[in-house]
């Protein structure tokens, strides 16, 4: 068990209001690598999204622990985590949305000013720096959610159904642009999913979760046979349909009503 | 010509005739006004007439210091104006950053939101004297509570995704106010200032009638006791002048904010 940079050991959540308890996740154990690209798939209200937000400390569990054993005990695990919608603020440009966190965090200075330019320059935004979100593409306002997430420079990512409000195309095409960034990067990350393929083409490995009380039904490694470097490649590589079909199974042995 | 060059113009025409037919609805009526008054239909002494009043403007303005009086109202206004959007924009803010505090204090702004304020003016003169001060104060309890309740509830339905974002990027919750609900909010905030500056307006009006020496609502309250109808009326209608002045300049803050480019 050598380069763990993330485990998650025993996980309890549950939700209170008056109308009484609500279990979220029972018993969640797994472990990530540095440098990997997980995928958590799960019928959606399972608790995905909870358990996100306590892997990035915005919520406390009941009990269980979250360790990042390769930090020594003063070290925080610096996170970055996005959302299912870009949110950037239409009263600021492109610019200063980028900036926000840095901002917020007063780490706006030179090293993180040239670090933002040479994102936005990389990734096709500069030369929409001074534009207002409502005047770039779904694909763009992603990417520049993204950069803003990356400003801060975190070790782990979490990914919170980042894709799901962009249409299919766009979607396609963001993801597989954002995984690639996100390798190139060497950052491990977390992605919360529903949709199946999209965990098998830009994971390495992908974590499913039961119908609530969630936890873990089985964790499956995706090595995939790539003819080529394009976007849609690995949907067509020989062992797709096979982890479609596998993952398919162990998700609706829990839930019949399982969505794609 | 173009389909773009037709649209420009139709828009243009369709614009040309509001204008006109707005102009037009006024013509009339003062036309109609001064020519029942001229003709005797409408007794000239109680409905006064167009011509009259431009007499009487005249007048008040050469022996009776009408501008002094037009701008001590003006003066007022603004200064009530002022201090409710400091004091709502401050409240809603406290309110906003501590929720208890907002749920305890609910049902006291409702209430000192319905209390009709005139009620309480003659409160404000025992309290206050009859002077600048009451009249100050009779502005801002008009518009205070109102403005209060509606940025409050305006802060409260930000976008509650929004505010998680600030949470990840590793911000507070000041930087929650300060770089989401409040810049989120500002068309909310201009349009509670459009209402609140007739509504200062209206307030200081009220004091002026109870407590003044000076001022419109003085005029409007010497001329009715002497029974000089047409003092009363061309104070209202300098009244009318005001309130759209002032309408105008947030209308214009307000386009030029829709408008700017980003920051």
């Amino acid at each position: 068990m050598e380069n763990i940079y993330l485990s998650v050991q025993h996980l309890n959540y549950s939700y209170h209001s008056m109308q009484g308890e609500t279990v979220a996740l029972t018993d969640i154990s797994f472990s990530i690598k540095q440098g990997d690209f997980v995928a958590i798939v799960g019928p959606s209200g399972c608790g995905k999204s909870t358990l996100l937000s306590l892997i990035a400390g915005l919520m406390d569990a009941d009990s269980g622990k979250i360790l990042f054993p390769m930090l020594t005990r003063s070290e925080s695990p610096k996170i970055g985590y996005m959302l299912q919608q870009d949110h950037l603020f239409e009263w600021r440009s492109i610019y200063k949305n980028i900036i926000l966190g840095l901002e917020i965090n007063h780490k706006y200075d030179k090293h993180t000013k040239l670090l933002v330019e040479k994102y936005m320059k990389d990734y096709g935004l500069w030369s929409f720096r001074n534009k207002r979100p409502s005047e770039l593409s779904g694909g763009m306002k992603q990417r520049a959610a993204l950069i803003r997430t990356l400003a801060l420079e975190p070790d782990l990512l979490l990914l919170d159904e980042s894709f799901s409000a962009l249409d299919y195309q766009t979607r396609l095409s963001v993801s597989g642009d954002i995984a690639r960034i996100i390798r190139k990067q060497g950052k491990t990350a977390i992605l919360v999913t529903h949709d199946i393929s999209e965990a098998i083409a830009l994971a390495d490995h992908i974590i499913i979760l039961s119908r609530r009380p969630a936890t873990v039904v089985s964790q499956i490694p995706i090595r995939l046979t790539l003819q080529d470097d394009s976007l849609i490649a690995s949907r067509n590589a020989p062992e797709f349909r096979q982890y479609f079909n596998l993952i398919w199974k162990e998700l609706e042995g829990y839930d019949e009503s399982t969505s794609l | 010509m173009t389909n773009q060059q037709a649209y420009e113009k139709n828009h243009r025409s369709h614009h040309y005739l509001i204008h006109f037919v707005r102009l037009l609805i006024l013509i009339l009526f003062l036309a109609l006004w001064e020519i029942t008054a001229d003709k005797n239909y409408i007794d000239p002494f109680f409905f006064s007439s167009p011509s009259r009043i431009l007499i009487c403007m005249k007048e008040l303005y050469q022996v009776s210091h009408l501008m002094s009086h037009i701008g001590i109202t003006l003066a007022e206004t603004m200064i009530s104006f002022s201090l409710v959007l400091l004091v709502s924009m401050l409240t809603a803010m406290l309110l906003w950053y501590h929720k208890l505090l907002s749920e305890v204090l609910d049902p006291y702004l409702v209430i000192l939101n319905s209390i009709p304020k005139s009620a309480m003016a003659p409160l404000f003169i025992v309290w206050l004297g009859t002077g600048m001060n009451t009249i100050i104060v009779a502005g801002i309890s008009v518009a205070v509570f109102g403005a209060i309740i509606s940025l409050y509830t305006a802060f409260r339905q930000t976008d509650p995704e929004k505010l998680k974002l600030i949470t990840t990027l590793g911000g507070t919750k000041k930087d929650q106010l300060f770089k989401v609900v409040l810049p989120f909010n500002v068309p909310v905030i201009l349009g509670t200032m459009k209402v609140n500056i007739g509504l200062a307006l209206v307030g200081v009006i009220i004091g002026e009638f109870l407590a003044a020496r000076k001022g419109l609502g003085y005029l409007i309250i010497y001329g009715s006791q002497v029974f000089k109808m047409s003092m009363v009326i061309t104070s209202m209608f300098i009244l009318c002048l005001i309130a759209v002045v002032l309408y105008s300049v947030l209308q214009i803050l307000e386009h030029r904010y829709k408008k700017r480019g980003p920051v």
